[in-house]
């Protein structure tokens, strides 16, 4: 075992170059030929399949399935990208378990559902490593479309517009296209690079132009875009991080783990990331697990998810949760975040109360417990930065403080649709910004060509 | 405990399962690691005549079909008789013989049809010890071209001839081993009974291509490039197996004719369900090739629990008891009426029965009821055609439930009748042999 375990303090180098490759490799390895055949036996090809109607972007999963099963795998990818061309990466990071795989007949009859995002893994694994494009762009129409942001929703809109032959320009704040596919989400769960090489995918099919480290606000307005494209897709995702409202929060050593987590995945070398020997990681949804258990891989003694309510509060699935344990994280539940203690400005501890529910409503119960900590990660939620988009024209119109959109994604605004993190009503889900990219590129096609007609 | 100790036209065996005439009975060693496994006895693999042996194909002998997970539910195979010297075989089979003495072992014989050839072999065979013969009219493939194997068994007065022959020329008892491919096997059966066997043994394969390379456009299995039709056998064959042992053995003629069953036969269950349709023992030879010989101890325990929690005392309270109940269809009772019912506790709600009832059959099967994903059997369509049953997934979910007489058919909007009338007498029948009310 390295020694790097009890370095105090945050640092680096705590682990071998073997247990940094071996922490962060794979989470679910991709299923060999011969286990995509057993697995894809199990499918019962369900009518009007549960799993299908729990998928945001409606896969005809059973479909897609049993074209795996006869030996059929490009046209399984067919099946799936038809629906979501970024169905290599939801197989990758959607929460399967709480989406098409918790509603699996199987799940039903004997507690083990067909492993659907393996399978959707293996068959979009296969197309993308023979580079096989299944789409061709229609006869050009002219138009030429922004889209704000190069994440899941961007890019699913970019595909079905450059489908329809119109031309594209994605504008994207940071130096990758991607969004959360490259700078959020667990390393485990998207490794190789998988985002970039599924951008380098979506894109091939011509058409459409990413242009990087160009922000809205900064670089360009709302309003320019307004007047030089057709249609603009906004898919801005969600900027802020929400503050802990804990005394001391400004302290070295308290940061904000959707950073902790970019920073991962941009890493060249893992061993040169810092990380506390006591870490606190402060939330219950996915990005509180992914911080902790990566805290944890990098080779924190200690990691501690604190959360403000009950287990059965928590945003993170189920499988997150035991993922969590597994790897050595300890969840602890009631507790919100009073009061970070520092020594030279240092973080040393954290000071948490316990909460209890009076009523409807959540209330600390005065009594305080207090853990020693060297790095704490905010994960309580983000929020969307409107800042951005106003000024320039007239204001879009807001709901809970995220854009406010109509069932095709048309926000208040003429010309301007939205979708993703940044909308109102979504479920921050990858695979939903991707159906909601997917259906606003149709409403702005119909929009630009007259019912759809070129 | 039951007693599953088998006398099947005098020939005794420890239990009513042997290994059929094939590859898994080629020679001394494979024979003596059956016995040592359990098996009751052992059909020998098919001698030929004295002289240069057959030879076999050198690339591959066995095609097959698979269901889920790769499950081997059909093997076809164009394997020839034995390619071994006949001497070498008589002389393992009287050494076998010799260390087994309580199993059965029977010669399967294929020579040429003339009656020198047949008058010849079977002194040999009966030197050997062997418990009896079994006449290979059978194997489709290969040794039909040359007029014997399935061309004898094609043509009954062929049956009959040869059958004759060997019952004139050995003590031996003799079975008559029947091809399946015919239109209807009652006619070899007679024949056989004509010319004196003491039984017949069914099926033998049947005529198969397994598949066909869609690369190189050939049959599989393929050889250099052609295929040839093999002999298929394994559990897809068994339904037809059974249909064919329970006409011989309800047709008058042959009515009481010994049967030794063969086809698919993997479990003690089926080899209790050829019993019942009339067989008086059993050879397995598929699911050996598949699992090796160690299934015959599974199919042992199998068959002696199923008789003592039944209370079957012997063999022969099994066989043959479901032969009565084959009839034909103008028999059926038309005035019974069954219902398919779903258990809503063990539905997993797949809605399989719901797609094959609305697309291929009745619309009697709901998919949402009051908006809710639900499936129920709606009793005024459902014709009781048992569909459903047989593509859900669960078993035991769907069952077909007998409507007691005087209750209403709501599909018919009468009370089901309590008197037994069948097509012979039905309105409808042009040729009703009774006038109907």
């Amino acid at each position: 075992m390295a020694t790097g375990h009890f370095i105090e303090g945050i640092a680096g180098g705590r682990l071998s170059s073997e247990q940094y490759a071996d922490n962060f490799s794979d989470l679910h390895p991709p299923l060999d030929h011969h286990e995509a055949l057993v697995e894809s036996d199990r499918c019962y090809f369900c009518y009007d399949a549960p799993c299908m109607n729990a998928c945001p972007t409606s896969i005809d999963i059973p479909l897609f399935i049993r074209q795996i099963a006869t030996g059929n795998p490009l046209g399984s990818a067919k099946t799936i990208f038809d629906q979501n061309i970024l169905g290599g990466m939801c197989a990758r990071v959607c929460p399967t378990e709480t989406l098409c795989e918790e509603v699996c007949v199987r799940e039903v009859a004997e507690g083990k559902p067909v492993q659907i995002g393996r399978l959707q893994r293996y068959a979009t694994d296969v197309a993308m490593g023979e580079g096989k494009q299944f789409y061709k762009r229609a006869e050009p129409t002219g138009k030429s479309i922004a889209v704000v942001g190069a994440g899941p929703a961007g890019l699913a809109a970019a595909h079905r517009l450059a489908r329809h032959g119109h031309e594209v320009t994605i504008l994207e704040a940071r130096p990758k296209a991607g969004g959360l596919n490259e700078y959020g989400i667990a390393a485990y769960k998207s490794v190789d690079d998988f985002a970039q090489a599924e951008v380098d995918y979506v894109t091939a099919i011509g058409g459409i132009d990413i242009q990087n480290g160009k922000a809205l606000g900064r670089d360009f307005q709302l309003a320019d875009l307004m007047r030089n494209y057709d249609a603009v897709f906004l898919g801005l995702g969600l900027g802020g991080v929400n503050a802990l409202r804990a005394e001391g929060e400004d302290a070295d050593g308290v940061a904000n783990a959707v950073e902790f987590i970019a920073e991962l995945r941009q890493a060249s070398d893992l061993s040169s990331l810092p990380v506390g020997r006591r870490v606190v990681v402060i939330g219950g949804g996915m990005t509180a697990v992914d911080a902790a258990v990566q805290s944890k891989l990098l080779g924190a003694e200690e990691v501690t998810i604190c959360y403000r309510r009950g287990q059965e509060h928590m945003n993170a699935s189920g499988f997150e949760q035991d993922l969590a344990a597994a790897n050595g994280v300890t969840i602890r539940h009631w507790l919100q975040p009073k009061r970070v203690i520092a020594e030279n400005g240092k973080v040393s501890a954290i000071e948490l109360e316990y909460t209890a529910m009076s009523g409807d409503k959540l209330v600390g119960t005065g009594e305080r417990l207090t853990l020693v900590a060297d790095q704490v990660f905010k994960a309580i939620g983000q929020s969307f930065v409107p800042a951005h988009l106003n000024g320039s024209a007239e204001a879009i119109e807001l709901e809970g403080g995220r854009i406010k959109v109509d069932a095709e994604g048309r926000t208040s605004l003429a010309k301007v649709w939205a979708g993703g993190d940044c909308i109102f009503g979504g479920d921050d889900l990858t695979v939903s910004a991707v159906a909601q990219g997917r259906d606003a590129a149709e409403s702005i096609h119909r929009a630009l060509t007259s019912n759809g007609r070129a | 405990m039951a007693d599953i100790r088998n006398n099947f036209i005098g020939i005794k065996s420890p239990n009513p399962f042997w290994l059929a005439s094939a590859p898994p009975t080629d020679k001394a060693y494979n024979v003596e690691r059956a016995f040592k496994a359990g098996w009751g006895g052992v059909v020998w693999k098919t001698l030929g005549e004295e002289g240069p042996p057959v030879v076999n194909v050198n690339g591959p002998r066995y095609g097959a079909i698979w269901g889920a997970d790769r499950r081997l539910l059909g093997l076809n195979n164009i394997e020839l008789i034995t390619d071994r010297d006949l001497q070498t075989n008589l002389r393992e089979m009287k050494q076998v013989k010799m260390n087994w003495p309580d199993r059965a072992l029977i010669a399967s014989i294929m020579v040429p049809c003339v009656e020198e050839n047949w008058k010849a072999i079977l002194p040999l065979v009966e030197e050997t010890g062997a418990d009896g013969i079994e006449l290979n009219f059978g194997c489709p493939h290969g040794m039909s071209e040359r007029g014997m194997g399935s061309a004898v068994g094609q043509v009954p007065e062929y049956i009959e001839m040869v059958v004759r022959w060997c019952k004139q020329y050995t003590r031996m008892p003799v079975i008559t081993k029947l091809t399946p491919n015919i239109t209807d096997i009652r006619k070899p059966a007679r024949a056989a009974h004509a010319g004196g066997t003491d039984a017949v043994s069914l099926i033998n394969t049947i005529n198969s291509i397994t598949g066909v390379d869609l690369d190189s456009f050939a049959p599989q299995p393929t050889i250099d490039g052609k295929g040839s039709h093999g002999g298929y056998c394994g559990p897809a064959v068994k339904p037809i197996a059974m249909n064919m042992v329970a006409e011989i053995a309800r047709d008058p003629e042959t009515h009481g004719l010994p049967i030794s069953g063969i086809g698919g036969i993997t479990t003690w269950r089926d080899a209790a369900e050829f019993m019942a349709l009339g067989a008086g023992n059993v050879q397995v030879c598929t699911a050996a090739m598949t699992y090796g010989f160690k299934i015959v101890q599974e199919m042992i325990a199998g068959l002696e629990n199923w008789m003592d929690e039944k209370g079957h005392v012997s063999l022969s309270d099994i066989i043959g008891r479901a032969t009565p109940n084959v009839t034909d269809w103008q028999y059926l009772n038309l005035n019974y009426v069954a219902k398919a019912h779903i258990d809503q506790d063990a539905c997993i709600k797949c809605g399989r029965c719901h797609i094959a009832c609305e697309d291929t059959s009745h619309q009697a099967i709901t998919s949402m009821v009051d908006g809710v994903r639900h499936f129920e059997v709606i009793e005024a369509e459902c014709v009781g055609c048992n569909l459903c049953v047989n593509v859900c997934p669960v078993e035991g979910c769907i069952t077909m439930e007998p409507l007691a007489a005087g209750v209403l058919d709501q599909r018919t909007g009468k009370p089901v009748s309590p008197i037994y009338a069948n097509w012979t007498t039905h309105p409808n029948n042009p040729m009703a042999k009774v006038a109907a009310e």
